[in-house]
């Protein structure tokens, strides 16, 4: 039967996937599809679709038979009870014919790789279930994880079965043949070879593989005209100008936070994101944790131009112009007694400032670090390097070592020249592995002009995306869960990355298009990456080490010696500006979708950014005094519950781009962040035409800030999508803080306003937990508001994604959110995190109202959630005061796509529409450790179950655990003085509870 | 009989209009009130008005359709506001219910003989309303097909419903209210019924009229034992009438929400609920008496007591509003912060156009003149209709949009589809009035008969006999 109701072989589709496929990604909007044959639309399948019957199969037509047809209908009615009524279409199952080893089906396992992102590798272990990686962990072996994750990283998943993503190698467009693409390349190599390479051109990103470097040397050996150009949009160009102005020499720096008292960042982000930022926001977090054995806290101050989270957790946040930045820097040098640095300038405007921070850091020698960001002029790196030389922090708490890039070139540089050789006909075949310069190249950088002069063009990229479009070849990329490669983390230590499942669309490695290139065609990167550690492996087995190598996820030892430098101390007289006209302006990545590499994965779209909780755009920050003066502030801002903006027209250097504006508190006055990421035009159905292009007015020159800029109002107005519209706390007190010397003093005072009532006032008994009593903490101190527990709660937890128009309407789905208030004047407030999951109360206000019981409280205390049964009142969200509570007012989960069903975790039910639902403790995960514990008859261990939430963070803000065990993490942390609970006076005795923000004001700076 | 109409109280109050006007006999009642059925045209201004609540109807089942089916996503609840138009229009239908059983039972048992002409229509509009209130909570939840579910009845799943959750109560409550208001409904109507089946002169019309009449033939025994059944169905409906605005009330009350947590809520939602019944029974009955000519049986008394009444629960209702304005500012927190939302927030206009509606305008009903002045009286009482669904705009929006937590606070703001599953369920009940007005006597014709004078005599006659 189901033989018959096989309309085609697959072999009739094949040819036809070229032009559909071709089809389907120009269709705009979502086209759904059940079959290749559907989606291909042949004649016979359309024929299919028609014919009542299959193909052969006996139609009566005679009336004779059809009254025989009658006959048997009534007795098959009459028998229909025998059979039932569900007919089930014949399905072919293969199971294992030899049972792979360790595979146990329903049990998930564990891989360790890494991921390489933005110049350094994080490492992971991946889980996978039946061969499908559903979640992303971190490697608590890796330095610069420990079991952290960021958000990009715990989105990449969703990349992986991004049904957008490159499924097919083109050839100008149409669908071509992996052996096509190499007689193509043989035929130009061997053009080539007669020319030492000299038309041959290499375009990477920044180079982090030992593997893909030494296989690039290889080819520039074999080519020596040839050259190699790499180019990131988020580059850390001025990093390297900077250790080359101070060292003369490329050099990789590592700051030891776990050594420092006191930190001050000159624009860095460090929390956030950068080589390292994982491992520092832990050891940042760590010197904070005011507990029962750790009295003290480092402190931060913070100097930036555009908020951050870094400044958010500051003790002292200082907001500036970018123009200011250099002159401040000059002037701590100074004052911590660099000579010949300057600064005059800025000590004029923030003389007490400055003064009361070089002593606090002068008490502080050999245990502060002071931090550049990335984006600061490299004059302000080498000052830096002098500072921290000047205060004994090198070798203490800075730390140089090589430059983990494979080659530290200047990007901007690299690309200027490569796009110069291209317009000179120079280059007659570019390689792109990886990168879309087209879109995000320098706007003063031709580069898309220049591109189409290239008469041989090659693109390797996930997505076909605006550079796929401009070349010849296209090669789809595997993705790095898909593929063999290594990576450097930031202090050198190297990662195997190693597949979790085959490329789903026949994607290819840089490494094999290297292997192309050299002349290797058969060589796949397992080969590659593994010949090469095989070359580099001295003495021993090596079959053992590579494996142990694979199974840590790090290779031991591979971390770079630090080196003894000492840093120049001369610095170029500060050249005088003239004061600039107009709006000062910054550039920043996107803390969502980055430079906008991430721009189709909905989970990062969706993502409120850290302090304005917008999602689905990108808007112009402006500061509200600004925006008054522009008259912006009467149509920014909330309006009847929805965000209204106007677009404005930002001008630059002859330049301009459209965009929102948004009031942004703590950002300095006549100043603008523009954000990259948006504005992509081929980035798949989701990234596609939202949010503006700000790389269209990045120049060279001003590669992350700029004077000069034009703000004019378009009267246009635009509606934004925040998941948040009120960040005050209207005197509630829901985050508790106070200052380290205070609660030193008062313990107490966290909870001077609490008002608990007595747990006996109840008409029910009190309810004794036995067994576990599961139970979270929260450190709002630790919280740094990086938003990587909201995505590893949705890729845990299989929690859809709802569309900028529901989010506007307040229908996100997140089980998990992150509340930012705000507190003190607008020019420069405070901020607050708190990270709000599922309270778990023991007297939970929804469960009583639910009339079906579809939520209902475990023994061991978790307010569980039963999908099955919720027929969808919504009684338990109006009667939650923490508003946890998330229903499918729409079928919001895609029940279509295929990869999408790859990616689910299969412990967690998708729920579909007309059904509330919430965090659960990641119940799925306590049971998997229950019944582990149960096997070995023992108690669940401290820390066997984690959490999605608590697994991701960078800084532990989140402890999970049992509390009846009185020497669990969790209990302890719960008994410090700091703990409460949320609208505890509710009586709702929650099971999350908060342990208060701590911050530690410098006594000098206080009421400053 | 003598129950119903007693001679001493109607010296008592009827100083100025009577409740039926002079000049009729049992002939000429009964044959102003069936032929409105039976014998005369279907009036043109009918069929204008069915017509155009026909359309209502087909709306509202064109929006049940698309909800269904896609779910109710396509109202503008979210969150926070997860309950909105939906359970205001709920509530706002189930108080309009409430005037019928009002009339009919406890001015029964009060021996109020006023209510006599208008106790059908209003108990018939009485189960109209229910009828759309239930559609509302059935409708409103994610997934409606399973329902039931909310009903405790033995099932494989060996699951009860919670008892706890007032929502639960509330399917009780309503049901109840239903059942127990069709019951007496249909009771009342049998006399009649049987009056109707004996004029009319088609047999098809014969049929079925004498099908409904139960075989009531106007014996002695007939009358004893309707008398009884009628009374003990008065007396059920008694507590009926407080309970299910009182569970309904639960439904905010049992929470613990800042403006739904609040002891007052059960007497001054039942006072709002007979306040806004009242009115729509004004706002049904004065057209349609002016239209029908039927001045002489829904006479002046009538409305100058109805309108009393409103004056009366709007009184009570403005009480409630006083004291949870006193109770927030005596609490002070959330509950301050709450009242001081509701008159100075984002939704300041509903709570002023509120006090408005529902405390200021009523004032006028101390002037008899006004409650006297059908036009007035008619505009009146549609404002405090509006004034009553506001209120629970009120209670339910302005309670839930701005909470504990100021990073949920949100705000709500109706869509389309919740426009069309309102004034769609105001079609469905209107198409039902016309329905009714046009199909079944809707002033009691046999009550009426005792309110003359000619029946007054005979009855004392028959009470005297019995004592």
């Amino acid at each position: 039967m189901a033989k018959e109701a096989t309309p085609q072989e697959l072999v009739q589709i094949r040819p036809r996937l070229s032009t559909l496929l071709h089809k389907a990604q120009q269709e705009r909007g979502r086209r759904f599809w059940r079959s290749l044959e559907e989606l291909s639309e042949t004649p016979e399948f359309l024929e299919y679709l028609q014919r009542e019957f299959p193909h052969g199969a006996a139609e009566w037509n005679d009336p004779v038979g059809r009254r025989r047809f009658l006959k048997l209908m009534g007795a098959s009615l009459a028998l229909a009870g025998l059979s039932g009524c569900v007919y089930q279409p014949q399905e072919q199952i293969v199971p294992y014919v030899r049972q792979p080893e360790e595979i146990v089906p329903g049990k998930p396992l564990f891989f360790a790789t890494a991921m390489p992102f933005a110049g350094e590798a994080i490492g992971l272990l991946v889980r996978s279930n039946e061969g499908r990686p559903t979640k992303i962990e971190g490697n608590p072996e890796h330095p610069g994880s420990l079991g952290a994750t960021d958000l990009w990283a715990q989105a990449s998943i969703l990349q992986l079965y991004d049904p957008d993503r490159s499924r097919t190698l083109l050839y100008l467009g149409d669908i071509s043949s992996w052996s096509a693409f190499l007689s193509a390349i043989r035929t130009a190599m061997v053009e080539q070879d007669g020319k030492r390479g000299a038309g041959l051109r290499l375009l990477t990103e920044t180079v982090i593989s030992p593997t893909l470097a030494d296989q690039i040397r290889t080819l520039l050996q074999k080519y020596p005209a040839a050259k190699w150009h790499q180019y990131e949009p988020v580059t850390r160009d001025n990093v390297r100008l900077g250790a080359q102005m101070a060292f003369g020499q490329p050099v990789n720096t590592i700051y030891r936070f776990d050594q420092a008292a006191r930190v001050l960042s000159l624009d860095a982000d460090f929390l956030f994101r950068g080589p390292g930022h994982l491992r520092y926001a832990r050891d940042f977090a760590n010197r904070r944790r005011v507990v029962a054995t750790q009295r003290d806290m480092n402190r931060l101050y913070v100097v930036e131009t555009s908020p951050t989270i870094t400044g958010a957790v500051a003790d002292h946040r200082l907001p500036v112009k970018p123009s200011e930045m250099e002159s401040l820097a000059r002037a701590i040098a100074s004052g911590v007694g660099v000579s010949g640095a300057g600064g005059e300038a800025a000590n004029a405007k923030y003389g007490s400032w400055i003064s009361a921070v070089v002593r606090d850091l002068q008490q502080h020698r050999g245990s502060s670090i002071v931090i550049v960001g990335d984006e600061q002029p490299p004059i302000i790196h080498a000052l830096a390097h002098a500072i921290n030389a000047a205060l004994g922090n090198v070798g203490r708490t800075v730390l140089y070592t090589d430059p983990i890039e494979a080659n530290p070139a200047i990007q901007t540089e690299s690309l200027r020249e490569l796009v110069a050789d291209m317009e000179a006909g120079r280059v007659e075949m570019l390689v792109i592995l990886g990168g879309n310069p087209v879109y995000n190249a320098p706007a003063d950088i031709p580069f898309r002009a220049a591109l189409e002069r290239v008469p041989l063009r090659v693109h390797l990229g996930l997505y076909r995306d605006e550079t796929a479009d401009l070349c010849h070849w296209h090669v789809p990329e595997a993705h790095y869960l898909e593929s063999w490669s290594d990576a450097r983390a930031y202090d050198g230590t190297v990662s195997i990355i190693q597949p979790l499942i085959a490329p789903l669309y026949q994607g290819k490695t840089a490494h094999e298009i290297l292997a192309v290139l050299n002349d290797q065609p058969d060589r796949t990167s397992y080969d590659v990456v593994r010949d090469y550690w095989q070359r580099q492996h001295s003495g021993g087995d090596f079959e053992m080490w590579w494996r142990r190598a694979l199974h840590d996820g790090i290779i031991r030892d591979t971390a770079f010696q630090t080196r003894t430098l000492t840093p120049r101390a001369e610095f170029p007289a500060q050249a005088v500006n003239q004061p600039a006209r107009g709006f000062e302006v910054v550039f920043r990545p996107d803390p969502s979708v980055y430079d906008g590499r991430f721009a189709n994965l909905g989970w990062l779209q969706e993502l409120p950014k850290p302090l304005t909780k917008l999602t689905w755009d990108n808007v112009i920050y402006m500061s509200p005094r600004t925006a008054e003066r522009m008259g912006l502030d009467r149509v920014v801002g909330s309006r009847g519950g929805e965000i209204w903006s106007e677009i404005v027209e930002f001008r630059f250097k002859g330049r301009s781009v459209r965009g929102p504006v948004y009031l942004v508190p703590g950002h300095p006055d006549d100043c603008v962040t523009v954000f990259f990421g948006y504005g992509r035009e081929r980035a798949g159905r989701v990234g596609d035409k939202i949010g503006y292009n700000a790389f269209a007015v990045r120049t060279a020159d001003a590669m992350w800030s700029g004077a000069g800029g034009e703000i004019v109002r378009t009267g246009q107005e635009y509606q934004l999508a925040s998941t948040q519209l009120h960040f005050l706390m209207e005197g509630r007190d829901l985050v508790r803080a106070t200052t380290l010397e205070e609660y030193l003093r008062d313990p107490e005072t966290v909870h001077k306003r609490d008002h608990q009532p007595p747990q006996d006032l109840s008409l029910y008994p009190q309810y004794q937990y036995d067994g576990y009593r599961w139970g979270m903490a929260i450190d709002v101190s630790a919280c740094i508001g990086c938003n990587a527990c909201i995505v590893a709660c949705q890729a845990e937890n299989n929690i859809p994604v709802v569309g900028k128009e529901q989010v506007a309407r307040s229908r996100e789905m997140h089980w998990l959110r992150v509340d930012t208030y705000y507190e003190g004047a607008p020019e420069n407030p405070t901020t607050y995190f708190q990270p709000i999951p599922c309270q778990q109360c023991e007297v939970a206000p929804c469960e009583v109202v639910c009339p079906v019981n579809a939520t209902v409280h475990s023994a061991e205390g978790l307010n569980d959630m039963v999908y099955n049964r919720c027929v969808g009142t919504r009684y338990c969200s109006n009667n939650c005061p923490y508003k946890v509570r998330r229903f499918n007012y729409l079928l919001y989960q895609d029940w279509d796509t295929p990869t999408y069903k790859l990616m689910r975790n299969p412990e967690v039910t998708i729920r579909s529409r007309g059904v509330m639902e919430k965090c659960t403790y990641c119940v799925q995960r306590i049971q998997a450790a229950k019944i582990e514990a149960e096997k070995d008859g023992r108690r669940v261990r401290d820390g066997e179950i984690l959490t999605a939430c608590q697994a991701v963070c960078p800084t532990e803000a989140i402890i999970f655990g049992d509390l009846n065990d009185p020497s669990s993490r969790v209990a302890k942390l719960k008994a410090e003085k700091r703990n409460f609970a949320l609208l505890g006076e509710l009586n709702t005795r929650p099971r999350t509870s908060y342990l208060a923000a701590l911050r530690n004001p410098n006594p000098e700076l206080q009421g400053a | 009989m003598s129950t119903i109409t007693s001679g001493r109280q109607q010296e008592m109050i009827g100083q100025d209009h009577p409740v039926i006007a002079p000049g009729h006999n049992f002939i000429s009642v009964t044959e102003k009130i069936a032929s409105i059925v039976l014998s005369r045209r279907t009036p043109f201004g009918w069929v204008i008005g069915a017509t155009i609540t026909f359309v209502m109807v087909m709306m509202l089942l064109y929006t049940i359709t698309y909800l269904v089916l896609t779910g109710i996503g396509i109202w503008g609840n979210n969150i926070p506001v997860a309950w909105a138009f939906d359970i205001i229009n709920f509530v706002w239908w189930i108080g309009i219910g409430h005037a019928g059983t009002l009339i009919s039972a406890i001015l029964l048992l009060f021996r109020q003989d006023w209510r006599t002409s208008i106790n059908r229509a209003a108990e018939a509009m009485t189960l109209f309303a229910v009828a759309c209130a239930g559609l509302f909570p059935l409708f409103h939840v994610g997934r409606p097909w399973l329902a039931y579910w909310l009903f405790p009845y033995p099932n494989t799943m060996g699951m009860w419903p919670q008892f706890r959750s007032p929502l639960m109560w509330d399917v009780f409550a309503v049901s109840t209210y239903g059942t127990v208001s069709l019951l007496f409904w249909f009771t009342g109507l049998i006399p009649d019924l049987a009056t109707m089946r004996d004029q009319a002169r088609h047999p098809l019309v014969k049929k079925i009229y004498g099908v409904l009449a139960m075989g009531w033939r106007g014996s002695a025994r007939h009358w004893h034992r309707y008398e009884t059944a009628y009374l003990i169905l008065a007396g059920l409906s008694t507590p009926l009438v407080l309970s299910v605005h009182t569970v309904v009330s639960f439904d905010f009350a049992v929470s613990i929400l800042p403006g739904w947590h609040t002891t007052i809520f059960p007497p001054y939602f039942v006072a709002g609920a007979i306040y806004s019944g009242f009115a729509m029974v004004l706002t049904l009955l004065i057209p349609i008496r002016k239209f029908y000519g039927l001045e002489d049986m829904i006479t002046l008394r009538h409305m100058n007591q109805m309108g009393k009444v409103m004056l009366a629960t709007g009184l009570i209702v403005a009480y409630g509003y006083l004291m949870e304005a006193f109770i927030g500012w005596y609490a002070g927190g959330y509950e301050w912060f709450m009242i001081r939302n509701r008159m100075f927030g984002p939704y300041a206009w509903s709570y002023w156009l509120l006090i408005l509606c529902n405390i200021i305008t009523p004032q006028l009903l101390w002037s008899r003149r006004v409650r006297e002045n059908m036009l007035v009286l008619f505009i009146v009482s549609i404002i405090i209709n509006v004034g009553m669904w506001l209120e629970r705009f009120v209670i339910i929006v302005t309670s839930l949009y701005r909470d504990f937590l100021p990073s949920s606070w949100g705000m709500y703001a109706p869509r389309l589809w919740d426009f069309t599953m309102f004034f769609g369920t105001i079609g469905f009940f209107l198409f039902m009035m016309f329905l009714f007005i046009r199909l079944l006597p809707m002033i009691p014709i046999f009550e009426v008969r005792m309110l003359l004078p000619q029946s007054r005599v005979q009855s004392k006659a028959e009470a005297a006999a019995h004592d």
